[in-house]
C-alpha cells in the first residue's frame, strides 16, 4: 500500500521552479480572484517521484508478462517509438501551425493515412477520432450522412450481432440510431436468415466485428455484405480484431464500407492504462467525402491540411486526432513492412491456435468449429457448477504471475475467458500461460479454495467492488 | 523473422503439429478465397531502426514550427514540461498496461486516477470527477450530453465565445436525433450576452455552455451565468482553462454544475493537436448520469484499502445502447501526466505559473497598445490570452512574423480583418515579448 | 430455487404485485433480484406520475448490471418506497416485503387477473 500524495504534503514544499518574474505586476482584481487555496499536494519533486514510482510497481504491465487480453491486442509496444514521438521538433509544434511550417508532421500523417488504406483496402482515411469508440462513432456518422444525402435518412436502424462490443450498441444511440440486435447460428456466426429478416427499408447501416468477437471469421461475409447493401444499407467493420488479418483479407474486399483501427491495438501503440489510442477510419471513395476536419492532402507545393467545411460530418476533437500516437504507428508499419505485418497476423494466428488446441483439454472452448483467428473464446461454465466462477480462475491466473484474459465478454458465451495471445509472444511464455490454466483446472477439483481466495500475490487482495458502489468514495476529502 | 517476433520457423512447426495441421495456410480455411489477399501489400519497404531514427529526423527537420516563439494558444498552449513528468511516462508499469480492468494488479493506476480525479474536483471546485475524457471540446459535448439526460431537455445554449471548434465538436455529437444547439450572441465587452441568452432559454433548456475565460481570454461571470440557467431549471456547463483556474475562482463553487475542461496545459506537449486531455467534474446529484470511467476508494479482503473502477453500470460494456457514452479507451496516460504536474507544480507552483501568465500577458497587451494603431477589442478583463485589432491585416501580419521567428496570435476572422488572438505563457521572457511587440510594431509601420 | 408466492401476481418482466387495499404494490421477484445480485441503488418513479402498463418506471443498479423496471397496471404512482434510498439491498434480503419498490392506483382493476399467477411465472423462469 502507498499513502495518497496528499499525506506527502507539507505547506512551502514545491517540485518546480519558475523565473523569477520579469514583467511589471497587474493586479488580478479581487471580484475574480480564488478566495480558498485549491488543495494541490505540496511535496518536493523526489518525494513525487518515490510517490509515483512506488504507484508503478503495483502495475501488471506488458513487460512484465503475458497480457492475454481478448480484443485487446495486448503486444510489445516497440521502445524504439517513444523515442520517435518524442523527438521535440515533432512532439513541440502547435496544432494551429502553419501548413508550410509543419511538412514533417503532415509528411507522417498523410503516409500514415495512405498505408491504412492499402491495408484494408480502402480509399479514404481520417486520423482524428481518439480511439476505436469515437471511430465507430465517425463510421456510424459517415453512413447516416450518406443516407441523408441520397433521400433515406428516415433509415434510423442499426444492425449488429448480439455478440457486438459494448461501444457498438452505444454508439449507435450516440448517432441518432436504434440498434437491432441479429442472433448468432449455433457456431458463434452472424445468422444469415435473421439478418436476411430484419435488413430492410430501415437499415442504416451493419456494424460487424471480423473475425468476431468469439474469434471466428465471418465465413459468409460476402453474402452477409450483400444482404446489407440489397437492403440499402453499408457495412462497417469494427476493427478491433485486424491483428487477425494484416496482409491476409481486407475489409474493403470482404463488401465493408468503412472501418477504424485500433492503432493501439493491432499497430502496438502502448496503451498507457487505458489511452491515448487512435481509432483512424478508413472508408470508400463515397464515403471519403464526409470525413472529419484534418485529413492531408499531398499537393505540388506540400502537404496540407483540409478544414473539414462542406460534407463533413464535422469535428471530433479540437484538433487533428492524437498525433503522437499516430507517429509510433507510422514507425511500426515501417518497421516491420508488407511482410513483416503479414507475419504479425500469421504468428497471432498460430499462437492463438496453439493455445486453443492445448487449453481446450481443459476448459471447454464452445464454438469449435475448426481454426480460431488471433483469439478464441473459452467458458468456465463447467467449473462455474463446481463453486469456481470464471472471475476466480481470472484473480487466480494473476497469482500465477499472468494477466486475466477478458472475462464475462461476449455476453452469448456463459462464464466467457477470451484469451488473445499476440505474437510477440514466445512458446516459451505461452506455455507457461497454459501450464498455469492447467494448474488451475486441477486446484478446481482438488483446492478449490485456492482458487476463489485469489489472488494472494499481489499488492493488494481481492477488491470489494460492492463496497466501493456502496459507500462511494471517489476523491480524497479536503482538509482545510 | 521480424524483430518483435520471438517464435521463428523451429517454433512454428512444432505448434503447427500441436494444433494438428500442416501448413499455416491451413488456419486460414474459415476465410474463404474469394476475399484473401493474393498479392502482398504494396507498403514502403522496412527500415531498420537505424534507418527510422534518420528518417524521423528529417521529419523533424521539416517542422520549421518548433523554432518560432509562441504567442499562440486558442485550445493549445504552450506550457513548461518538467523533465520529471516523462520520467514517470515512459515506465512500462504505466505506458504498456491496459485499463485496469483487474484491478488487484493495477493499483498503480487506480490510485493516480484517484489522486487525479481529487486534483481536477479541487481545482474546479465540483464534488467529483471522473477519469478522463478524450480532450476538452469532446468533454464540454459530453457535458452538454449528460445535462440533456439529466434535465430531459432538449435544447441546449452555447456562448458564441465558446472556442468555434469547441462548438464544431458539440455540433457533430449533438445534432443527432432530436437535439439542438443555440448560440448566444457575445456583447461589446466580449462576454455572453445573458440578457439574450434569457430570450432564448424561453422553454426551457437542458444547459448553457460558457467557457471561462471564454476563447477570447475574457472572464465570464459565471454566477450571474448560473443564477440565470437554473432559473430555467437547466444546468451551467463550464469548459474552463485549468491553468487560469490558479488564479481565478473555481467555476464549481460558483454555480456550476458540469466542469469540463482541455488539460493539456498541465504538461503535455503541444504535439501538433494530440493526445490531449478532457477532464470533467460534477456534482454528487449529478454523478451516475456523468460518461467516462470513474476510481473508487474501497477495501480487500483483509481490509487494506484499495481502488477499483467503480459505478461501471453507466458504461458501454454493461449498459450498451443506453449507455451514458460510448467511450471505452480514455486518455489516461495523458491524465497521468495532468497529475504529476499538478503535484510537482502544488499549490505554490501552480498559483505562480497562473500568475506568470496573468502578469506577462496584460504585459503583452500594454506593449501592443502602446504601437500606433492597435486598439483593443474588448473591455472585459482577461487572462493569458486576448484579443487586439491591427491597423492591418492579421493574417498577413501572422504570416511576416513566421519570418522573423515568431508564431503570432490567430486571426480571428470574425471580428474583422486586423483581429489577432495573442497568448502568453509563463515561457516567454520580457525579451521575447519586447522582441515580438517591436517587429509586430516594425511590420505595422512598414505596411502603413 | 427462487421464492415464488402464491399470493401475488407477476409480470414476464419479472415484477410481482400485490393488492394492499386500494392499491397495488409492486416489486422485484426473488428470482431477479438474485440474478442481479446485491443491488446498490434504486431509482424509483416521482409519486404523482402516470404509470402505463409496460413502461419503465425506474431502475435498478447492482454492481455489474442495471435494470429498468415496469409498470405491471395502468394508473398512477401513489407510493415509492422511501426506505431504499439508504437501504436499497432491502430489495434482495425481503424482495417481496420491505423491497417493495412503488405503489400504483390502478385504472382498471381487471389488468390484475390478466397478470401471471405464480404457477406461470414458476414456468416462465424455467423453474
Amino acid at each position: 500500500m502507498e499513502k495518497t500524495i496528499f499525506q506527502y504534503s507539507s505547506p512551502g514544499r514545491t517540485g518546480i521552479t519558475l523565473p523569477v518574474l520579469d514583467v511589471p505586476e497587474t493586479a488580478i482584481p479581487e471580484e475574480f480572484g480564488r478566495k480558498q487555496p485549491i488543495g494541490l499536494p505540496q511535496v518536493t519533486e523526489g518525494q513525487a517521484m518515490r510517490h509515483f514510482v512506488r504507484l508503478s510497481t503495483m502495475n501488471f504491465n506488458i513487460e512484465k508478462g503475458l497480457y492475454p487480453l481478448g480484443s485487446c491486442t495486448m503486444k510489445y509496444n516497440p521502445r524504439l517509438h517513444e523515442y520517435l514521438a518524442r523527438i521535440e521538433r515533432l512532439a513541440a509544434v502547435h496544432p494551429l501551425s502553419s501548413a508550410p511550417s509543419v511538412q514533417g508532421t503532415l509528411q507522417i500523417m498523410h503516409e500514415l493515412g495512405e498505408s491504412l488504406c492499402e491495408i484494408t483496402g480502402f480509399d479514404a482515411v481520417t486520423l482524428q477520432p481518439a480511439a476505436g469508440a469515437q471511430g465507430e462513432f465517425t463510421g456510424v456518422m459517415l453512413i447516416k450522412k450518406w443516407q441523408i444525402e441520397r433521400g433515406q435518412g428516415h433509415r434510423d436502424e442499426v444492425l449488429m450481432p448480439d455478440s457486438s462490443h459494448g461501444t457498438n450498441p452505444a454508439t449507435t444511440t450516440l448517432a441518432g440510431l436504434k440498434v437491432v440486435s441479429v442472433k448468432s447460428d449455433e457456431h458463434g456466426r452472424v445468422d444469415v436468415e435473421d439478418l436476411r429478416s430484419k435488413a430492410g427499408e430501415n437499415t442504416c447501416a451493419f456494424m460487424l466485428t471480423n473475425p468476431n468477437t468469439l474469434g471466428i471469421f465471418e465465413s459468409n461475409i460476402k453474402e452477409i455484405t450483400e444482404i446489407v447493401h440489397n437492403a440499402g444499407g453499408l457495412n462497417y467493420m469494427d476493427g478491433a480484431n485486424m491483428n487477425a488479418l494484416l496482409g491476409i483479407a481486407r475489409p474493403g474486399d470482404m463488401g465493408f464500407d468503412a472501418c477504424h483501427l485500433n492503432l493501439h491495438k493491432t499497430f502496438s501503440t502502448p496503451h498507457g492504462g487505458g489511452g491515448p489510442g487512435s481509432g483512424a477510419v478508413c472508408c470508400t471513395e463515397t464515403l471519403g467525402s464526409f470525413l472529419p476536419a484534418s485529413t492531408v492532402k499531398k499537393t505540388q507545393d506540400g502537404y496540407v491540411l483540409n478544414n473539414g467545411r462542406g460534407r463533413s460530418i464535422g469535428r471530433l476533437m479540437a484538433f487533428h486526432g492524437n498525433v503522437g500516437v499516430l507517429y509510433k504507428a507510422y514507425a511500426y508499419i515501417r518497421t516491420l513492412g508488407a511482410r513483416g505485418l503479414r507475419e504479425v497476423s500469421e504468428v497471432a494466428l498460430i499462437n492463438a491456435n496453439y493455445m486453443k488446441a492445448r487449453i481446450k483439454e481443459y476448459y471447454e472452448v464452445p464454438n469449435d468449429d475448426g481454426p480460431c483467428m488471433h483469439e478464441f473464446v473459452a467458458s468456465g461454465a463447467e467449473m462455474a457448477k463446481k463453486g469456481v466462477k470464471t472471475l476466480d480462475i481470472a484473480k487466480r491466473l494473476l497469482d500465477y504471475g499472468f494477466h486475466a484474459p477478458t472475462i464475462y465478454f461476449p455476453l452469448i458465451v456463459k462464464e466467457a475467458l477470451m484469451i488473445e495471445p499476440t505474437e510477440t509472444e514466445s512458446l516459451e511464455s505461452i506455455d507457461s500461460f497454459i501450464d498455469a490454466m492447467i494448474a488451475i483446472a486441477g486446484e478446481i477439483d482438488e483446492k478449490p479454495h485456492l482458487v476463489t481466495d485469489a489472488p494472494v500475490n499481489t499488492p493488494v487482495l481481492r477488491l470489494d467492488e460492492v463496497k466501493a458502489v456502496k459507500d462511494l468514495c471517489l476523491v480524497e476529502p479536503v482538509e482545510f | 523473422m521480424s524483430t518483435y517476433i520471438p517464435n521463428g520457423k523451429a517454433q512454428r512447426k512444432q505448434m503447427l503439429d500441436v494444433i494438428g495441421v500442416e501448413r499455416f495456410e491451413d488456419l486460414l480455411s474459415p476465410i474463404p478465397e474469394s476475399v484473401r489477399l493474393k498479392d502482398e501489400l504494396d507498403l514502403p519497404a522496412p527500415v531498420s531502426e537505424l534507418e527510422l531514427v534518420k528518417e524521423f529526423k528529417e521529419f523533424a527537420a521539416a517542422n520549421s514550427s518548433a523554432d518560432l516563439i509562441c504567442f499562440r494558444g486558442a485550445g493549445a498552449y504552450d506550457h513548461f514540461i518538467p523533465s520529471a513528468i516523462d520520467n514517470i511516462l515512459t515506465r512500462s508499469e504505466f505506458f504498456t498496461a491496459y485499463t485496469p480492468y483487474q484491478a488487484e494488479v493495477s493499483q498503480g493506476t487506480l490510485q493516480a486516477i484517484f489522486e487525479y480525479q481529487t486534483m481536477i474536483a479541487r481545482l474546479t471546485g465540483c464534488d467529483a470527477a471522473n477519469a478522463c475524457m478524450y480532450d476538452g471540446a469532446s468533454a464540454t459535448a459530453e457535458a452538454a450530453l449528460m445535462a440533456i439526460r439529466a434535465t430531459k431537455k432538449k435544447r441546449v445554449l452555447v456562448s458564441g465565445a465558446l472556442n468555434p471548434r469547441t462548438i464544431d465538436v458539440m455540433h457533430t455529437y449533438i445534432d443527432n436525433g432530436d437535439f439542438e444547439i443555440n448560440e448566444v450572441p457575445f456583447g461589446a465587452d466580449g462576454l455572453m450576452d445573458i440578457e439574450a441568452a434569457r430570450q432564448l432559454a424561453e422553454g426551457g433548456v437542458a444547459a448553457l455552455v460558457l467557457q471561462y475565460p471564454n476563447f477570447f481570454g475574457s472572464i465570464e461571470d459565471i454566477q450571474a451565468a448560473a443564477d440565470f440557467v437554473h432559473e430555467f431549471k437547466g444546468l451551467l456547463v463550464v469548459t474552463a482553462d485549468p491553468i487560469a483556474l490558479g488564479v481565478i475562482e473555481a467555476p464549481g463553487k460558483l454555480g456550476a454544475d458540469i466542469v469540463v475542461g482541455e488539460g493539456q496545459p498541465m504538461g503535455i506537449a503541444m504535439s501538433y493537436g494530440g493526445p490531449y486531455v478532457g477532464f470533467m467534474a460534477t456534482s454528487t446529484k449529478l454523478l451516475r448520469k456523468m460518461p467516462g470511467r470513474i476510481v473508487g476508494r474501497t477495501e480487500d479482503r483483509a481490509g487494506n484499502t484499495g481502488y477499483v473502477l467503480t459505478l461501471q453500470t453507466r458504461e458501454q460494456h454493461i449498459r450498451r445502447a443506453k449507455a451514458t457514452s460510448n467511450i471505452c479507451s480514455n486518455q489516461a496516460l495523458m491524465a497521468l501526466a495532468n497529475v504529476i504536474y499538478l503535484t510537482l507544480a502544488g499549490e505554490d507552483g501552480f498559483a505562480g505559473v497562473a500568475a506568470q501568465c496573468w502578469h506577462k500577458s496584460h504585459y503583452l497587451f500594454d506593449k501592443l497598445l502602446g504601437i500606433d494603431g492597435v486598439t483593443k477589442v474588448f473591455d472585459a478583463p482577461f487572462c493569458r490570452e486576448f484579443v487586439v485589432n491591427l491597423p492591418v491585416s492579421a493574417e498577413d501580419a501572422a504570416e511576416a512574423l513566421e519570418e522573423k521567428g515568431y508564431l503570432a496570435g490567430l486571426p480571428i476572422h470574425g471580428l474583422g480583418e486586423g483581429a489577432m488572438m495573442l497568448t502568453v505563457t509563463e515561457k516567454r521572457t520580457r525579451e521575447e515579448i519586447d522582441g515580438f511587440a517591436d517587429a509586430l510594431g516594425e511590420y505595422i509601420k512598414g505596411v502603413k | 430455487m427462487s421464492s415464488i408466492p402464491e399470493n401475488v401476481r407477476y409480470t414476464e418482466t419479472h415484477e410481482w404485485v400485490r393488492k394492499d387495499g386500494d392499491r397495488y404494490l409492486v416489486g422485484l421477484t426473488d428470482h431477479a433480484q438474485h440474478e442481479m445480485g446485491e443491488i446498490v441503488m434504486a431509482e424509483l418513479p416521482e409519486v404523482g406520475a402516470e404509470a402505463t402498463k409496460g413502461d419503465a418506471m425506474g431502475g435498478l443498479e447492482a454492481v455489474k448490471t442495471a435494470e429498468d423496471f415496469f409498470s405491471p397496471l395502468d394508473g398512477e404512482v401513489v407510493a415509492v418506497n422511501e426506505e431504499l434510498e439508504a437501504n436499497p439491498s432491502l430489495i434482495n434480503e425481503e424482495p417481496f416485503e420491505g423491497g417493495w419498490l412503488f405503489a400504483v392506483k390502478a385504472s382498471d382493476d381487471s389488468q390484475y387477473d390478466g397478470l401471471l399467477t405464480a404457477e406461470e411465472y414458476k414456468i416462465h423462469i424455467g423453474e
